[in-house]
């Protein structure tokens, strides 16, 4: 039964109130450091699969990166992508089964520096995907180097100073570029440091899923995120380091949902 | 009913016996000499009678990534491009590879290196037969020598790419893709339903249904002794493609002392070699390798014992010949002659050649 339809009355029943996890998330344990936002996210992906019970029609494409073995925790059929290519994957899989649902997830490097040709055309010709964009600035599964996203005056080891405009240049705020296309349907910007954060992250994703199956453009769900590893930090320092730093450069909420 | 026979060019015939054979996608970008590929098929809209996709799409990069994921589903698809654009490719090909994935990639080769010319040539032989992208893999060429065979093994190529999980190319050149013949094309065979998929294909990612565990399609392993295994597999079914997938053609072969090896538009030139050479007295033959990995290395080392003059022709600055001397292995002698930049030899001038090493 899909929980989404349940009514008040069903949902605060005590036994429905039980916290655990969910049945599409698998037991293995995460590579994820402690603190990452990728264990949240992933975790309200499985819960989305399971609420909409599309465990037998979902394809998710697991990006080159920290996400890579996001196909190791949650329990449904993945393809793990050449670094940058998801949404050319994802094109090919809805083209060629339009009846099911395609996802990609990518982090900030792999969609926005090597992978942004395959980004802005999938988006421009309106593919009816959804694609999941981990934006936390930094390339966190190499060791914390400068991410096209890396905000000005940011430590990474290959900008040991902080980002410096006239040698780096400025961060790609590629999501504000994607509003722009003619193809991309929903487009937002969310972040998962607080239970509430999370909750509207968790309608944002779900809403997405939905659009895709309405043959109306593509939906990206960017989900602005901390990698307290890569920036030195301990969890809590990262999410307020976040919230003051990285906030202001990407600002959170809907950017466009027609 | 009678076999049609049509007059077409040899990258119309790869499209039309694509659309014939059942191919779910194909996903292309333009480039000279190939683009009548995507041309063609643009024209016959598939997707109105068969139901395949056809897409023209950002890069070649992007094209050989939705060829993966179309594999990766148990579809039957491909891509096609001329040498730069193959080079973007290789990435995804090793991919593939490595991903054991089922697809056909074509390659109507143009002179290079670097934008080069878009002349036909032969000068990718090395990129397509010695592994191209990174990594231990190899994957069975194909070299067709007629618009024929453009359309035939594009249904072979297929074929051996399911049978064998990974890539097959199509090794063509710019004579080939371009040129009008006479062919009959391969009978229509319906697209693979979802459920023939299912039961076909039990790896493929279309979705995890309840009876089984999630289908991950990737060539990622990290731990060292668990990639070593993967790889000794790969070399395993390399062997298997070593031992029963051998194509080639012997023409004048039987009384020959002095034999031409070539491929593709080079050998039907050297079929004419063959006979001039023939009316001046010289007993000449030809063996035409069809599958340029594996390479008929057993058949050549046959002939060593009554032929002990070997001649590569080629189009490139000979890349083949290497393959030719493994296999002779120092018991014949192997001279080369080859043209570069695009240009074609002509019968003559490979019958000269011959003339000036055997006098």
């Amino acid at each position: 039964m899909s929980q989404t339809n349940s009514s008040i009355n069903e949902i605060i029943k005590p036994e429905n109130l039980v916290y655990k996890k969910p049945s599409v998330l698998n037991d293995n344990p995460m590579h994820y450091c402690p603190g990452c936002s990728h264990g949240v996210v992933h975790k309200l992906l499985a819960e989305i699969i399971g609420e909409m019970d599309i465990q037998e029609d979902v394809i998710g494409i697991a990006p080159v990166g920290c996400a890579v073995f996001a196909y190791k925790y949650l329990d449904i059929d993945f393809q793990q992508a050449a670094h940058g290519r998801a949404p050319a994957l994802a094109t090919a899989i809805k083209r060629l089964m339009p009846e099911k649902y395609v996802f990609t997830y990518q982090g900030d490097g792999d969609l926005a520096a090597i992978g942004t040709s395959e980004t802005i055309h999938a988006c421009n010709r309106g593919e009816n995907i959804v694609i999941i964009y981990i934006n936390n600035g930094i390339y966190g599964m190499t060791g914390g180097q400068m991410a096209p996203t890396t905000i000005e005056g940011m430590k990474s080891s290959t900008c040991p100073f902080g980002r410096d405009i006239s040698l780096n240049g400025y961060p790609l705020n590629i999501t504000d570029l994607l509003v722009r296309l003619e193809g991309t349907r929903y487009v937002t910007r969310q972040s998962v440091h607080t239970s509430a954060a999370v909750r509207k992250t968790k309608k944002a994703i779900q809403k997405a899923f939905v659009y895709s199956m309405e043959g109306k453009g593509t939906s990206i769900v960017e989900i602005v995120s901390t990698c307290n590893s890569g920036w030195k930090m301990t969890p809590e320092g990262a999410n307020d380091w976040m919230v003051e730093n990285m906030f202001p450069v990407y600002s959170i909420g809907d950017l466009k949902d027609i | 009913m009678s076999e049609e026979i049509e007059l077409m060019k040899g990258n119309e015939a790869i499209a039309q016996a694509a659309i014939r054979c059942g191919c779910d996608g194909y996903f292309g970008y333009p480039i000279t000499p190939q683009s009548e590929i995507l041309e063609t098929l643009m024209a016959e809209q598939p997707w109105k009678t068969t139901g395949m996709v056809v897409m023209q799409v950002e890069s070649e990069i992007a094209a050989i990534n939705m060829v993966y994921g179309g594999a990766g589903c148990g579809k039957k698809v491909m891509t096609s491009s001329s040498s730069p654009g193959i080079s973007l490719k290789q990435e995804g090909i090793s991919y593939i590879a490595g991903a054991e994935l089922p697809c056909l990639v074509v390659n109507v080769m143009r002179g290079g290196p670097g934008l080069g010319t878009i002349q036909p040539s032969q000068s990718d032989y090395f990129q397509a037969v010695k592994g191209g992208g990174h990594g231990d893999y190899n994957m069975i060429v194909l070299a067709p020598a007629s618009v024929q065979e453009m359309a035939d093994f594009t249904v072979l190529g297929f074929d051996l790419a399911f049978n064998y999980l990974n890539p097959v190319m199509i090794l063509a050149d710019g004579v080939i893709g371009q040129m009008m013949e006479k062919i009959v094309l391969p009978p229509f065979s319906p697209r693979k339903t979802a459920e023939e998929i299912k039961k076909l294909y039990p790896w493929a990612t279309y979705g995890k249904s309840k009876d089984r565990k999630p289908n991950v399609i990737s060539s990622l392993e990290i731990d060292s002794v668990e990639m070593e295994q993967r790889n000794l597999k790969f070399q395993r079914k390399f062997q298997l493609m070593e031992e029963n997938e051998i194509r080639y053609e012997e023409f004048e072969t039987t009384d020959a002392e002095y034999i031409l090896v070539a491929f593709g538009s080079t050998a039907r030139i050297c079929q004419k070699s063959v006979e001039i050479a023939r009316e001046q007295g010289i007993k000449l033959g030809l063996i035409r390798p069809i599958t340029l990995w594996p390479f008929p290395t057993p058949i050549l080392y046959q002939y060593t014992s009554k032929v002990k003059h070997f001649f590569s022709i080629e189009m490139n600055a000979g890349q083949m010949v290497e393959d030719i001397r493994l296999a002779v292995n120092g018991k014949a002698k192997v001279d080369f002659y080859g043209r570069l930049g695009g240009i074609v030899p002509s019968p003559i001038e490979v019958v000269e050649f011959v003339k000036s090493k055997i006098a």
